[in-house]
């Protein structure tokens, strides 16, 4: 039980929740993407600063629970500096992570992120973990994408 | 720490043994299901009633000359009847079978509102459930009603006395449920009809979260509408029921058309069956009406006001020991509540909190509880939510003071 439990909430994910990273409005984002959990009313707001092609600043604010935080600090860890293609591969992996129902990536390979894969076992918490990417999702779409987005 | 003592003839064991469903481990652990406020778990007489009804007498109804259809469709007006009792109405006319609480307002504001002009009033409470905001809201779209909302104070309980002031020569209708799903409060409905009735006003009751806890008499009441879901009072999901007095029954136009609703059909008119067949169109869900008649009987087998103590005693030993919990505060404490207890506890999110005590072997509502102007009220995402039925024992309480102490060890 506990053990299970452990593996959902592992250290790496409760530090993030006490304690979660970039968690600031940013004044001069070229992008801000709202995104919604209808089912729990988790929300949190994701800024993205581009500049030629790479990231340069990401952090978000918000409100959600343990694993939504945790996914969301550790996205903004992952994702400064990269360039956009690197972005949208990590996307692509973390949605296989969380989400394929056979053959997902090694959790391994995904370094911090990979504690995430904790979540597979819990089918109503897989939403939680995906919303600060299907955020992201939308803040690397083009420009005219919709500005808010919803995991429902 | 173990339940006190408790001074109840309440025998749970007994009732307990009568709902299958609850004799079963979770991951390892004993099931403590204390969701009931989302639907509550059916009795053996219940699921056999409906195995019996497909076994031998299953049929569609109100068209067949065999053998067959006849003893349906009696089943079927029986279990009409059976609501009748239930609800003390005083005429089975008077009880339209619908899918559930939902369906039930969406006819009203559909059919009755079909006549309301732009400008006319609905007045609905702070505490309500989507379903009796967002019908009214359609309504809203298609005719220009107005919506006003009676308010409450932070313990959860409705200022009543401001219906009168809300209340125009336009208002057409008040609409307000009986127990908040969200909150436990029991609304003074008597009062309320009795503030409407004096302006010659309507007023519709949601009974979802009530009949499963209390006696219910409409006629005592006088509510011009009330409506329940079976699912939520011990019978199946997808049947429910719809009261209206027959004067406003007999006055409404159809809500859907179809087969059963009709008295003649040609390709210029049709004219429409009495209440309450005008507003049953179609095959309705007939097992599951023969569900709710079983559900009711086993009721009536029972003591329900020792049920009503004995739940009000869970309810009392609950938020004494949830009280205990360091950062835990109860959502909604009204004087009267009916055993429904919505909490946050500091520095945890309550899906954290349901995902937790699931392992545990509890299960508990986490959310917004379809009723999202009630949580913004309280300034919270959300809640967790224990809600007990008279099955419920003070030991599935203590599992759940328990598995929450441990998720307090573990993401505190
Ligand atoms: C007070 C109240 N009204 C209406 C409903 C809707 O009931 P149903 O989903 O069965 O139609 C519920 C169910 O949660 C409820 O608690």
């Amino acid at each position: 039980m506990e053990q299970e439990l452990r593996d959902l909430y592992q250290e790496l994910i409760l530090d993030h929740k006490r304690r979660p990273r970039n968690f600031r409005e940013m004044a001069d984002a070229t992008r801000t993407v709202e995104g919604h959990n209808p089912l729990c009313g988790d929300h949190l707001r994701l800024f993205v600063k581009r500049e030629a092609g790479r990231i340069v600043d990401v952090s978000f604010v918000g409100e959600g629970c343990a694993i939504s935080t945790a996914s969301a600090s550790l996205l903004t860890e992952a994702l400064k500096g990269k360039t956009v293609e690197e972005a949208e591969a990590l996307l692509g992996q973390m949605v296989e992570l969380l989400t394929a129902s056979e053959a997902p990536p090694d959790p391994m390979a995904l370094g911090k992120l990979g504690v995430l894969a904790g979540v597979r076992d819990y089918p109503s918490r897989v939403k939680c973990a995906m919303l600060p990417w299907r955020t992201l999702e939308a803040a690397l779409s083009n420009d005219d994408a919709p500005t808010a987005i919803s995991t429902e | 720490m173990n339940a006190p003592q408790r001074v109840t003839t309440w025998d749970v064991e007994a009732v307990r043994a009568d709902f299958p469903i609850l004799a079963q481990t979770v991951h390892g652990k004993p099931l403590a299901y204390l969701d009931n406020a989302a639907t509550t778990q059916k009795p053996n007489a219940v699921i056999d009633a409906i195995a019996h009804f497909y076994r031998h007498d299953n049929a569609n109804i109100h068209r067949g000359v065999h053998a067959l259809a006849e003893r349906a469709t009696i089943a079927y007006e029986a279990a009409r009847e059976a609501a009748r009792r239930f609800l003390n109405a005083r005429s089975a006319n008077e009880i339209v079978f619908v899918r559930g609480t939902t369906e039930a307002i969406n006819l009203v504001a559909t059919s009755f509102g079909a006549r309301f002009q732009p400008g006319d009033e609905v007045i609905v409470s702070a505490m309500e459930h989507h379903a009796n905001i967002v019908p009214w809201q359609l309504l809203q779209a298609r005719t220009g009603i107005v919506l006003k909302v009676i308010p409450m104070d932070e313990s959860g309980v409705l200022y009543s006395e401001e219906l009168a002031a809300l209340i125009t020569p336009r208002t057409r209708l008040v609409a307000v449920t009986h127990v908040s799903n969200a909150l436990g409060t029991i609304n003074p409905v008597a009062e309320l009809i009795a503030i409407a009735h004096q302006h010659g006003v309507p007023v519709l009751v949601d009974g979802a979260q009530a009949v499963p806890h209390m006696p219910v008499d409409v006629q005592a009441l006088d509510a011009d509408f009330y409506c329940f879901s079976g699912h939520k009072l011990f019978s199946p999901t997808g049947i429910g029921v719809l009261y209206g007095k027959a004067e406003l029954l007999e006055s409404m136009p159809p809500y859907q058309g179809g087969g059963d609703m009709i008295r003649t059909v040609s390709f210029e008119k049709s004219t429409f069956a009495p209440p309450p067949q005008r507003f049953e169109a179609g095959t309705p869900h007939i097992a599951g009406a023969i569900g709710l008649k079983a559900a009711i009987e086993y009721l009536e087998r029972l003591d329900r006001l020792a049920a009503l103590r004995y739940e009000q005693e869970l309810l009392t030993y609950a938020t004494e020991r949830l009280q205990t919990v360091p950062g835990l505060k109860i959502v909604g404490s009204a004087p009267e509540k009916a055993a429904v207890v919505s909490f946050t506890i500091d520095g945890i999110h309550p899906h954290d909190l349901g995902t937790i005590v699931d392992r545990y072997g509890v299960a508990i509502r986490v959310g917004h509880h379809c009723a999202m102007p009630v949580m913004t009220f309280f300034g919270v995402p959300a809640t967790a939510r224990a809600s007990f039925a008279f099955y419920n024992t003070f030991a599935e309480i203590d599992q759940l003071i328990d598995a929450l102490q441990r998720a307090r060890d573990l993401l505190v």
